[in-house]
């Protein structure tokens, strides 16, 4: 492509090698100016290091960069920040008991004479910053009181206050609710209109389809082409992705309900700071059927799910598995119960990362005799048990049970949690946020095993934060909103909109 | 290159180069003191493995750090500083002392009840300490610094008391001869024995002149004995998970409790059997007053980073630390040498080795040079 003024940024035939593997191979993007443009890419593809080297953090091996038509030399994210790049990092980079205007002009703070600080000029820019871009955000409020969307636009002013033009959002809607992720994108075209660029780095395809004018693919680290949004279709971005059909709708057959295995009778949770996260919930999941639970973060999920697997204690009510009393036991005998859970944050309670891959497959049933009698552990015995589960999922690379889990991709490390709960063989199956940071080829990977797993009979509880995979994947949907369940509906009873009222606390009429 | 490159992304590489670092470093600060460093460390090597007698006591001085060494060791891979060997190891010291002092059963029981209590009393301390952990949440560094203060001034309470100190002397009573775990202990000082041994100068001296005892081997058999239980045992699988990830080991339905003070216990245990071996091998076989820590704990923890926390490296890295140790004895007396500058090498030492990314730096350059050549000579032969 030609380089032209026309382009806020173009990067051309950029390589970027990390010793014999090459994560980018001569890959092109351009951006033009007063466009939200979406780099769309499975987990390591290479988006966030084609990112990381437009914001100086990598230098590129070979290739060229073009800010507005001129040749850009970028060594650090200083430099880039002098040429107008602003980066919003997944994770903020925020100092909790700082205030908004505090964080805000950290690194660049305003002084007067002889380096004092200058708080009420400050916040006076600050303000006018807020002001002008219509940001709902209070400058003196501490970052640790406000909310996870609000932090998100802190980033934002931040870079905007060091004078950006081309904002980089990487996966920017990873940890916002349905409607914190719509004031984003009413934010993002509000900046364009202002004049701004936006590249933003995401495997959702729903979003670019709502933000986005353009989108550049890119696969293993090669450049798949740029598609224009408005003539494009979730399907067709999935299938270039991922270079082959996605299936994005999920296919099952009617559930064929059976006993109640797992029973909740007048359930309260406590956290850890003695407030009442689940109050009086009762609920019943059956064997061959795969109850979801929707609910917006931080109405009692995750107090739940302790409470069944006995990490939490339980302040009252009942927890019954196949009729067996769980409530206030411990996690091995949640298990022994029959209850297997793949749990929503995998690096703290599902794998061990130092840990080889096969033994990370037997965290729980280590202590089986078939895994060694007496005191040792047979270790030939797990490696050969682990080759046989990477085969039957497919984790990657194949023949990696000598390998360190944390060397393994994101979707592998949760295919390996899920081939160990599955292979256990569960009575009930509580798959808590399973497909978090998936890309669309692990999600239905993981959705597909959910429903093969019901289908022979086990019984499972999803707990999750994307209303699109409880809708599309739950035979029951149950509602949950301040610790309580507050409808539950066979699937295809219930509208998109209703259940968004119901997890807002809101009525159905 | 590509051998150097292999070693060093091995095991050894990281406490070669520190070794080698700590010695160049140690060599400056001789050359800038005035001293000699050719004859110094010449000295040095002399001094430790020069004459029969000195490789003795260089065994017989790695004997207790081996141990210690192996208990951080092990704590560590369990995710657990074990910042208190010093205190197990006195305590180990004065209950070997009381009880060997009390009791004199016919040496086939005498030496393992002594032993044992040793064992023990380092075990209880560690549990101690584990306990407060998976209790209450106290940091063990916190609580094992403390307890060695109180395993310290027990030691010297139970030397000055009544029942055990021996009038007039700085010590304790010696515990009874039954508890001995010297080599050919009696027999060596019998008439047949010296008759037999005048005819082997070699023997003579290692047996004579050293307090030549079995606690080395029974060191290493611990050693091996604990790296077996780590890689090879339900247990060792369930420590090191905790001490992986806590979170992970829990919601997997192991207690993290009990496997906290289970470690602790076994880490105290050993210190405490290093501290036991001490009074039944060496001279003067009891405790004596303490005015400052030995440093047998303390020693035990570099021995560990040394050797990376792998109990078998320990074994290594525990006689090239008494070697050191030792030799700088004789390099002070030959030449004049401050042991400060001894204990400069040695401090050097440890603190390249706690950069463990030093070695595997290496190997990438080397790697990425040899790649850049295979690039080249790769391109000239498709151009050909």
């Amino acid at each position: 492509m030609e380089v032209s003024s026309d382009y806020a940024v173009q990067m051309h035939g950029i390589v970027k090698r990390f010793g014999a593997y090459t994560a980018l191979d001569h890959v092109d993007l351009d951006v033009r100016k007063q466009t939200v443009h979406a780099i769309l890419g499975e987990n390591g593809a290479g988006k966030t290091t084609l990112m990381n080297i437009l914001y100086g953090l990598y230098q590129a091996d070979e290739g060229d960069i073009f800010m507005g038509g001129e040749k850009a030399t970028i060594t650090n994210p200083t430099e880039a920040i002098k040429h107008g790049i602003g980066m919003v990092h997944q994770h903020f980079m925020l100092v909790e008991n700082f205030t908004v205007t505090e964080n805000i002009i950290l690194g660049d703070e305003v002084c007067g004479a002889v380096g004092v600080l200058d708080m009420r000029k400050a916040r006076e820019e600050v303000m006018a910053l807020v002001d002008e871009y219509g940001f709902d955000v209070d400058p003196d409020a501490k970052i640790e009181d406000i909310t996870v969307g609000m932090q998100q636009r802190v980033e934002i002013l931040k870079a905007l206050y060091r004078g950006a033009e081309v904002l980089i959002l990487d996966e920017p809607t990873a940890v916002l609710t349905p409607q914190e992720i719509e004031k984003l994108i009413e934010i993002m075209h509000d900046l364009i209109a202002k004049g701004k660029t936006i590249i933003i780095i995401t495997h959702k395809l729903k979003e670019i389809m709502q933000s986005a004018d353009e989108c550049s693919i890119i696969r293993r680290g090669v450049y798949m082409g740029v598609v224009d949004v408005k003539n494009s279709s979730e399907t067709e971005l999935a299938s270039k992705m991922v270079g082959r059909n996605v299936n994005l709708t999920v296919e099952k057959t009617p559930a064929h309900p059976g006993d109640v295995m797992l029973e909740i009778r007048g359930l309260t949770v406590k956290d850890e700071r003695g407030i009442e996260q689940v109050r009086e919930l009762n609920l019943d999941v059956r064997a061959g059927e795969i109850v979801g639970i929707a609910g917006i973060d931080g109405n009692g999920q995750q107090e739940l799910v302790d409470a069944i697997t006995n990490l939490a204690h339980s302040e009252s009510g009942t927890i019954k598995m196949k009729g067996i009393e769980l409530t206030n036991k411990t996690p091995r005998n949640t298990f022994e119960a029959g209850v297997a859970t793949i749990p929503s944050d995998r690096h703290r309670w599902g794998l061990v990362l130092p840990f080889a891959v096969s033994e990370n497959t037997v965290l729980e049933r280590h202590v089986d005799t078939e895994f060694g009698s007496g005191i040792t552990l047979d270790y030939a015995k797990l490696r050969e048990y682990t080759r046989e589960l990477i085969k039957r999922f497919d984790i990657r690379p194949d023949g990696c049970e000598d390998e360190r889990m944390s060397g393994l991709s994101g979707g592998n490390q949760q295919k390996a949690i899920i081939a160990r709960m599955v292979s256990s063989e569960p009575d009930l199956l509580i798959a808590f946020q399973p497909t978090r940071g998936l890309d669309v080829g692990a999600i239905e990977f993981v959705h597909k095993t959910l429903i093969a797993e019901r289908d022979r009979g086990t019984a499972i509880l999803l707990i999750s934060f994307e209303l699109d995979e409880v809708m599309d994947v739950s035979d029951t949907i149950a509602v949950i909103y301040h610790g309580k369940i507050v409808g539950t509906f066979p699937q295809g009873t219930v509208d998109e909109n209703q259940l968004g009222l119901l997890m807002a606390g809101g009525e159905l009429k | 290159m590509r051998g150097l490159e292999k070693f060093l992304r091995g095991r050894f590489a990281a406490a070669a180069i520190a070794v080698l670092i700590g010695l160049l470093v140690a060599a400056i600060v001789l050359i800038a003191a005035g001293y000699d460093p050719i004859a110094s460390f010449a000295a040095l090597i002399t001094g430790a493995f020069g004459r029969p007698k000195y490789i003795t006591n260089v065994f017989i001085k790695a004997t207790p750090i081996l141990l210690t060494g192996v208990s951080v060791a092990f704590a560590f891979k369990t995710g657990l500083f074990n910042i208190g060997a010093e205190g197990q190891y006195i305590l180990g010291t004065v209950l070997a002392t009381i009880v060997g002092v009390k009791l004199n059963l016919p040496m086939p029981l005498q030496v393992p009840v002594v032993l044992l209590s040793g064992i023990a009393g380092g075990a209880a301390l560690g549990a101690f300490v584990g306990w407060l952990k998976a209790r209450f949440g106290i940091h063990e560094v916190i609580t094992s610094i403390m307890c060695n203060w109180i395993a310290f001034y027990l030691c010297n309470f139970v030397v000055m008391s009544n029942t055990f100190h021996k009038p007039n002397s700085q010590s304790a009573l010696p515990v009874n001869p039954s508890s001995y775990t010297m080599i050919l202990g009696s027999w060596k000082k019998s008439e047949a024995g010296k008759e037999f041994l005048a005819g082997m100068p070699w023997l003579r001296e290692v047996l004579l002149k050293t307090d030549l005892n079995a606690g080395f081997i029974i060191a290493v058999l611990v050693a091996v004995l604990i790296s077996w239980v780590l890689t090879r045992t339900k247990l060792g699988y369930e420590l090191r998970a905790v001490g992986f990830n806590r979170d992970a080991a829990r919601f997997s339905g192991i207690s993290v409790e009990s496997n906290i003070v289970l470690s602790m216990l076994i880490a105290g245990g050993i210190s405490g059997f290093a501290g036991a071996l001490a009074i039944t091998g060496t001279s003067p076989h009891t405790i004596t007053l303490l005015a400052a820590m030995e440093g047998y704990g303390f020693n035990g923890m570099s021995v560990a980073f040394i050797a990376g926390c792998a109990p078998i490296g320990c074994i290594p890295a525990s006689i090239m630390f008494a070697a050191l140790i030792y030799g700088g004895m004789s390099v002070q007396q030959a030449l004049g040498v401050p042991s400060d500058i001894i204990n400069i090498t040695i401090g050097t030492i440890v603190f390249f080795t706690a950069l463990p990314g030093i070695a595997p730096y290496f190997a990438d350059k080397i790697k990425q040079r040899r790649e850049a050549k295979e690039l080249a000579n790769g391109t000239k032969a498709g151009e050909a």
